[in-house]
């Protein structure tokens, strides 16, 4: 499939002369959901303002569609549909008029039926005639959706779309894109919650520092990074790991009576029957054993702080 | 040309209007209606005419020239401003529009709500005093220019703003000065002939004297000084934002 999205070399410095995108190259393919994932100020809302037009890149290019979004901002613009990561709403207007409006903007003729069925599918059909400081935050979520949606893009970009929402709504949330992307729009999400991630995207990038520093697809990356923990809980207590077990990558907690064996899984497990045996072979008596897989947080954490180590560096 | 992205921002700046009707045009009415007291009753009555018409009547075109001037620079000013404080400008900057698409839609609708307040004080003024127009096309050309113009001026200080302060700075450190000793009330004749020669230096002077002109054909200055005036204030403030808006657009980092 050919990039629907194609960053290359994308920079931006502020007027503070801050750099906050660092020579970013990225692609998306049509009818993926992408997920940008970083901490605070990665420049995760940059990039996405970039795309769609509401902040000037300083170099690099970036084609939607191919078309290059400064010269051809009209055709590239049409396509994007945008929820900002702030509840940025007027206060008076209704909700049906202010949805209406967005479509005005880019261009669309009213179509008062698709927006009626836009409406009844995000839940706020009852609210159409509200104003839209009588909402609530998770309805003006919704709101700031319908909005995105009003003209019928074929890629939305949805800023933080589950911060500050309850469970419920997250997982209505999630329910929407995942709809949104059987209907065949891509979609580009930046968030902090790894598990939402891990829930809906199909490829996963890492952003720190204005530079992105890992792209892929989500379960590689799982599978990539992913150590996984064998955790052998002992019958009696031990005082210290045995001379024979020490060539492996074990921990022993406090307690004494639980070790902690880290293994890749892509290395088989081979490793883990040897083990076991040599454990065996010590007269130590094991009480039960588990696995744990690490989850996509503990990944990022790991990432980050490796990138975060390495930009100290200089 | 995006025409539905046009009206769509115009009819949204004349609903904000419509939603604040009694701010929008009530105020100025009042305003106008306390000059006219204060003014035309209270001074009328010491000065009986000026230039063969009644005090009354005298500061009608001058007056509207006051409250249009203020208006379309408060309107528009504000109604671009008002979106970046709020934050949802996002959406006209991520629409398909472009920088001329978005000034024809927020000055358009700030120059027609000044006009339309401009009828109103016309109509309201025929209560307090004869009113009479020698010239209505021209009184007309002239209201819808003027409002045009200042409303773009204040486009250009909303674009230029970044807090409330800077937004009421410039109407009120310049604007309003200029507005005042601008012969609303009075004709220069009136003035020492020092001051007479200090109000030529002021645009506004030419505008209200224009205006006069159209309705009681007596002027400070000539029309054809006036017309030039105004045209070259609206000169001025399209080039201003064309060099702004080549230079980067503001509201855009
Ligand atoms: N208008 C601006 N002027 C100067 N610096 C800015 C501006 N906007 C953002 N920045 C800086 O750029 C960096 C990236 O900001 P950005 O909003 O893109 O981060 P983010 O990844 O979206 O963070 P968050 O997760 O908190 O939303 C931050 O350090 C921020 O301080
Ligand atoms: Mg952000």
């Amino acid at each position: 499939m050919e990039n629907f999205i194609s960053i290359q070399n994308l920079s931006k410095i502020y007027s503070n002369k801050f750099t906050a995108l660092d020579k970013i190259d990225l692609n998306i393919k049509k009818g993926e959901i992408f997920a940008l994932l970083g901490p605070n100020g990665a420049g995760k809302t940059t990039l996405i303002n970039i795309i769609c037009g509401i902040v000037t890149p300083t170099s690099g290019n970036v084609l939607v569609n191919e078309f290059n979004i400064i010269d051809d901002y009209r055709k590239t613009r049409s396509l994007i549909g945008i929820v900002p990561q702030e509840l940025t709403l007027e206060a008076f207007e209704t909700v049906f008029n202010n949805v209406n409006y967005s479509r005005g903007l880019y261009g669309k003729k009213p179509n008062n039926k698709y927006i009626e069925s836009l409406l009844k599918e995000l839940s706020l059909w009852d609210k159409k005639n509200n104003k839209l400081r009588e909402l609530s935050g998770g309805m003006k979520r919704r709101v700031l959706i319908a909005k995105a949606l009003s003209h019928e893009p074929q890629i939305l970009f949805l800023d933080e779309p589950t911060a500050s929402v309850d469970v419920e709504l997250r997982i209505d949330m999630w329910k929407i894109i995942k709809k949104l992307k059987s209907n065949g729009v891509t979609i580009i999400l930046t968030t902090h919650y790894i598990e939402e991630a891990e829930e809906i995207a199909d490829r996963v990038g890492i952003i720190n520092n204005g530079k992105i520093i890992l792209i892929d697809q989500k379960d590689k990356l799982i599978k990539k990074l992913g150590k996984k923990k064998l955790i052998i809980h002992l019958e009696s207590k031990i005082n210290k790991i045995p001379n024979s077990l020490m060539k492996y990558k074990i921990e022993i907690d406090d307690s004494k009576n639980k070790l902690t064996f880290f293994y890749d899984k892509i290395n088989n497990n081979t490793s883990i029957t040897t083990l076991l045996q040599k454990i065996r072979e010590e007269n130590i008596v094991i009480k039960d054993i588990n696995t744990e897989e690490s989850s996509l947080e503990e990944i990022f954490v790991n990432i980050v702080k490796g990138s975060n180590d390495e930009y100290s560096r200089y | 040309m995006n025409i539905q992205g046009i009206k769509a921002i115009y009819f949204h700046e004349m609903d904000r209007m419509r939603r604040t009707i009694f701010q929008s045009i009530l105020s100025p009415l009042i305003s106008t209606s306390l000059y006219f007291v204060v003014f035309g009753a209270a001074i009328g009555s010491r000065i009986s005419e000026v230039s063969g018409v009644n005090y009354g009547s005298f500061i009608v075109p001058g007056m509207i020239m006051l409250t249009l001037l203020t208006q379309s620079i408060s309107n528009s000013s504000f109604g671009i401003y008002f979106p970046k404080f709020t934050g949802t400008i996002y959406e006209i900057l991520a629409a398909p529009l472009s920088s001329f698409e978005i000034i024809l839609g927020f000055v358009g609708a700030a120059a027609t709500k000044s006009l339309i307040i401009g009828l109103i004080i016309i109509g309201t003024a025929g209560f307090f005093v004869d009113l009479y127009i020698m010239h209505p096309f021209i009184m007309l050309f002239l209201l819808v220019l003027t409002s045009i113009t200042f409303s773009l001026f204040g486009f250009i200080i909303g674009y230029w703003a970044d807090n409330f302060e800077k937004l009421q700075l410039i109407p009120i450190l310049i604007i309003s000065p200029l507005v005042f000793l601008g012969g609303s009330f009075y004709s220069i004749d009136m003035l020492p002939e020092f001051w007479q020669k200090v109000s030529l230096l002021n645009p506004v002077l030419y505008l209200v004297s224009g205006f006069r002109w159209s309705f009681y054909e007596i002027s400070d200055v000539s029309i054809y000084v006036s017309l030039i005036t105004i045209f070259s204030i609206l000169i001025i403030c399209i080039a201003i934002i064309i060099f702004s808006f080549s230079k980067g657009y503001k509201i855009k980092n």
